[in-house]
C-alpha cells in the first residue's frame, strides 16, 4: 500500500453481498481507510426504468399473468406511487414465483391466460431461465413467455472500470455468478483491468476474508484472480448451466439504469425460441423515460455515490415509499443502508 | 395517484401503523382505543379486557395449526398480553361457497380443542357465506374477553438497564407457512409455534411492577414489536444476534427465501420486557411451562440511542432495526 493514510475502495457486485455486509455491519469493522463500494450488481436496480414501465403497462393487458420473483413487486414505475404492487391492487394478475419453472405450471393451469414471466438477474438467474424456455417448447407451453432483462456482468464492469471518474481498487466478485460461469471468468479483471479481483462467498467470515486477500494483493503490488469459495466455485463453472444458456439465450446490447447501452451488456432470447420472447409476442417497445425527479441510483448503482449521497435517501424515499428501485429491492444498496445502518 | 389499499397495509409494519393512525384512530379514538395495545382495558363490574382480530391464512390448514387454532390463540393471547386471563370468545365465520364442509369441521374441531386448552369458551357467534370469489375458503374473526389481572403493563413502563426476554424461537409460524405455500421450494418438516400463551403469561403476572410489558411478535415478527416498545421514548433496545433462539431449519429457510427471522411471524411467541434484578426469576418462571422452554434474555434496554432498536452482530457491529416497510418478499437469488 502507499502509505496508511491512502484510502482503498474495494467494490462488491453483488445484491447478496450487499445486504450481507449491510447485515453483518461489516463496513463498522473495517479500518477507516478501507471503503467498500457497492457497484452494479442488484438486478433490479440496474433495470432500465423504460423496461419497468413496459412491465407495469403490460400487466393491465387482458388475460395476461405476470409471473416474477419478489424483488419485482415494489419496484417503482416512472410515476411516484406506481408498481407491480399497485396494480396488483387495481386488478392485474401478479404471482411471486420462485422459480420461472413454477410460472409454466401457471400457465398449464390457466390455458386461458398469456403468462409472462419476468426474466430478471444476471448469470446466476439466466440458465434457470433459459432451461425454462426450453422446457415451454419441450412441453408446447404456448401460453408461456420470457420478458428476458437478464444482464451480464463482465460488459458492465468493462464500462465501469473506462469511466473517467473511474478509481476502485479492487472488486470481490460475485460468487453466486461465479458458480455458473466459473472463477476464470473474472480472469480479465488483472489481466485487462490491471485490478485485484477475489470470487466471494456469502456468509460475513468469507466476506471478511475476500477482503482481506484484496488488501493483501494491494498491499503486495499484485493484481490477481483468487478465488476464496472454493467449496462452491471451480475455475470452469457449471458446464451444463452455461450450455443451456448459451443454446437458448445470446449476448445482446442492453440498456443499464443511468449508464445508457452497456455493449453485449444482456441477453435476449435467440431466434430459435422467439415464439417464448414475450417482447416479440406483445410487440414491446421501451419508451425513454426520465429518471425520476432527484432520484440518484444509476449514481448509486455504479457506485458514484453512497445511498446517504443522494438528497431524497431516508427523507423522501423511503422503503415505504420509493422513489428509486435501490430502495426497494431487497438487494438494493438504498435498502440495505436504510435497513441496516444507524449513523445516517 | 389515488391511495388504494395495497397488500403492504396488512404487513403489521410501517404501513399497517399508518392505516391505523391516519384513517382508523381520527374516527373512533378514544381512551382506551388510543393505547393501541393487543387489547383494551375497560369498565366492567371487575376491570376486563376487551381484543378483537382477523383471521385470513392462506393455505387455512399448515403444518402446525390451522385458522381455527389461530383463531382462539391471536385472540387468547392478544388479551394475554394485556395482562387479562382470557374467558370468552365471539366467533365470526366468513365462508367462500365451495368450502368442502370436512375442511370446515376440522377447523371447527381445531377451534374447540385450542379453546380447551386456553381455558376459554367460545359464547357467540356468526357464520355468513359469500359468493365463489369473494374470499379465500374462511376468514375468521374472534373477539375475546378477559379479566384484568395485571394492571398497568404498557411499553410506557419500560427503562434503561431493563432486560427483554423472548419464549422460545423466533421465526416460525411465517416460515413454516411460507413453506406450506410453496411446498416444492424447500423441503423441511417446519411447523408453526401457534399455541395459546396464556399460561406462560399468567407465570409472569406475579412479577408485579417489575414486568414492565407483554407483546406477542405476530405479524412484522420481533424486530417489528420491538420498534413499538421504543419509538417515541428515550429508550433503546441493544439486541444481542448470538443470543436469538432460531431453529436452524428456521435459519436455513429463511437463507432460501431471503426472510429475516427477526421480521417473520410469531404465533406462540411472547416478549417480556422485565426489570433486571428479576430476570432470572422470569426465565425460570417460563422455562418451566410447555412452550416456554427455549426462553431467554435477548437484550438490553439502554438509553444509548433513543428511539431506536440495534442489533450487535456476532461479530461485534451495530445495525438499527426497523420497522418492517412492507410484507416480506422472497428475492430472487
Amino acid at each position: 500500500m502507499n502509505s496508511e493514510s491512502s484510502v482503498y475502495k474495494l467494490m462488491e457486485v453483488c445484491g447478496t453481498h450487499t445486504m450481507a455486509i449491510a447485515r453483518a455491519g461489516i463496513r463498522q469493522l473495517l479500518p477507516q481507510n478501507v471503503r467498500l463500494i457497492s457497484g452494479p450488481g442488484c438486478p433490479v436496480c440496474v433495470t432500465d426504468q423504460s423496461e419497468l414501465d413496459a412491465v407495469l403497462d403490460l400487466s393491465m393487458e387482458k388475460d395476461v399473468i405476470i409471473a416474477g420473483y419478489g424483488d419485482m413487486l415494489r419496484v417503482p414505475g416512472s410515476t411516484r406511487g406506481d408498481s407491480l404492487a399497485r396494480r396488483k391492487s387495481l386488478g392485474a394478475r401478479v404471482e411471486i414465483v420462485f422459480s420461472p419453472v413454477d410460472a409454466i405450471g401457471i400457465a398449464q393451469r390457466e390455458p386461458d391466460k398469456q403468462v409472462v414471466f419476468l426474466g430478471i438477474g444476471f448469470e446466476t438467474t439466466a440458465p434457470g431461465t433459459a432451461m425454462a424456455i426450453k422446457l415451454a417448447k419441450e412441453r408446447g407451453v404456448e401460453n408461456f413467455s420470457v420478458l428476458c432483462l437478464l444482464k451480464r456482468v463482465e460488459p458492465v464492469l468493462r464500462v465501469l472500470a473506462k469511466d473517467p471518474d473511474f478509481d476502485i481498487d479492487g472488486f470481490l466478485c460475485p460468487g453466486h455468478v461465479a458458480v455458473i460461469t466459473g472463477a476464470d471468468s473474472f480472469g480479465f479483471i488483472p489481466k485487462e483491468l490491471g485490478l485485484p479481483a477475489v470470487v466471494s462467498g456469502f456468509e460475513p467470515e468469507d466476506i471478511i476474508r475476500s477482503c482481506s486477500m484484496l488488501l493483501s494483493q494491494i498491499r503486495e503490488g499484485r493484481a490477481e484472480l483468487e478465488n476464496q469459495y472454493k467449496r462452491a466455485v471451480t475455475g470452469e463453472g457449471n458446464l451444463l448451466a452455461v450450455k443451456t444458456m448459451e443454446e437458448v439465450l445470446e449476448p445482446s446490447d442492453c440498456r443499464f439504469r443511468g449508464m445508457g447501452t452497456v455493449p453485449l451488456g444482456g441477453f435476449s432470447i435467440k431466434p430459435e425460441y422467439r415464439k417464448f420472447d414475450a417482447k416479440a409476442r406483445f410487440g414491446l417497445e421501451y419508451k425513454d423515460v426520465p429518471e425520476p425527479a432527484g432520484c440518484r441510483c444509476g449514481l448509486v448503482i455504479q457506485g458514484k455515490i453512497e445511498p446517504a449521497g443522494c438528497p431524497l435517501f431516508g427523507r423522501v424515499c423511503t422503503p415505504a415509499d420509493p422513489v428509486g428501485p435501490c430502495m426497494v429491492s431487497s438487494e438494493g444498496s438504498c435498502a440495505a443502508a436504510y435497513k441496516y445502518s444507524w449513523e445516517e | 395517484m389515488e391511495d388504494i389499499i395495497t397488500l403492504d397495509y396488512g404487513s403489521g409494519g410501517k404501513k399497517t401503523s399508518s392505516l391505523i393512525e391516519e384513517t382508523i384512530l381520527p374516527f373512533l379514538g378514544n381512551p382506551a382505543l388510543d393505547e393501541l395495545g393487543d387489547g383494551a382495558v375497560v369498565e366492567g363490574a371487575e376491570k376486563l379486557v376487551f381484543s378483537t382480530d382477523s383471521f385470513v391464512v392462506s393455505p387455512y390448514f399448515f403444518p402446525g395449526g390451522d385458522i381455527g387454532k389461530l383463531s382462539v390463540c391471536g385472540t387468547v393471547n392478544d388479551v394475554a398480553m394485556q395482562g387479562g386471563i382470557p374467558k370468552y370468545l365471539s366467533l365470526g365465520l366468513i365462508i367462500e361457497e365451495g368450502l368442502p364442509a370436512e375442511h370446515l369441521k376440522r377447523i371447527i374441531g381445531s377451534v374447540s380443542r385450542t379453546a380447551e386448552e386456553a381455558g376459554v369458551r367460545v359464547v357467540t357467534g356468526d357464520t355468513k357465506v359469500v359468493e365463489k370469489g369473494k374470499g379465500d375458503g374462511i376468514f375468521i374473526n374472534t373477539s375475546g374477553i378477559g379479566i384484568l389481572a395485571c394492571p398497568g403493563l404498557s411499553p410506557k413502563n419500560i427503562r434503561p438497564g431493563d432486560k427483554v426476554i423472548v419464549s422460545g424461537t423466533i421465526g416460525d409460524h411465517g416460515t413454516a407457512v411460507m413453506l406450506a405455500r410453496n411446498p416444492d421450494l424447500v423441503k423441511g418438516d417446519l411447523k408453526s409455534d401457534c399455541r395459546p400463551l396464556n399460561m406462560l403469561a399468567q407465570a409472569l403476572y406475579g412479577l408485579g411492577e417489575d414486568l414492565r410489558v407483554l407483546r406477542d411478535p405476530t405479524r412484522g415478527g420481533v424486530a417489528t414489536t420491538l420498534c413499538e416498545f421504543v419509538q417515541g421514548s428515550g429508550n433503546c433496545v441493544i439486541l444481542d444476534e448470538s443470543a436469538l433462539p432460531v431453529s436452524p431449519k428456521v435459519m436455513s429457510a429463511c437463507d432460501i427465501l431471503g426472510l429475516d427471522p427477526l421480521y417473520c411471524a410469531n404465533e406462540g411467541k411472547l416478549l417480556a420486557v422485565v426489570a433486571p434484578e428479576r430476570a432470572a426469576d422470569a426465565l425460570a418462571l417460563l422455562k418451566d411451562i410447555p412452550g416456554g422452554e427455549d426462553a431467554a434474555v435477548i437484550g438490553d434496554i439502554t438509553d444509548a440511542h433513543p428511539g431506536k432498536v440495534l442489533v450487535k452482530t456476532r461479530f461485534g457491529a451495530l445495525r438499527i432495526l426497523a420497522k418492517l416497510a412492507g410484507a416480506q418478499l422472497p428475492r430472487i437469488c
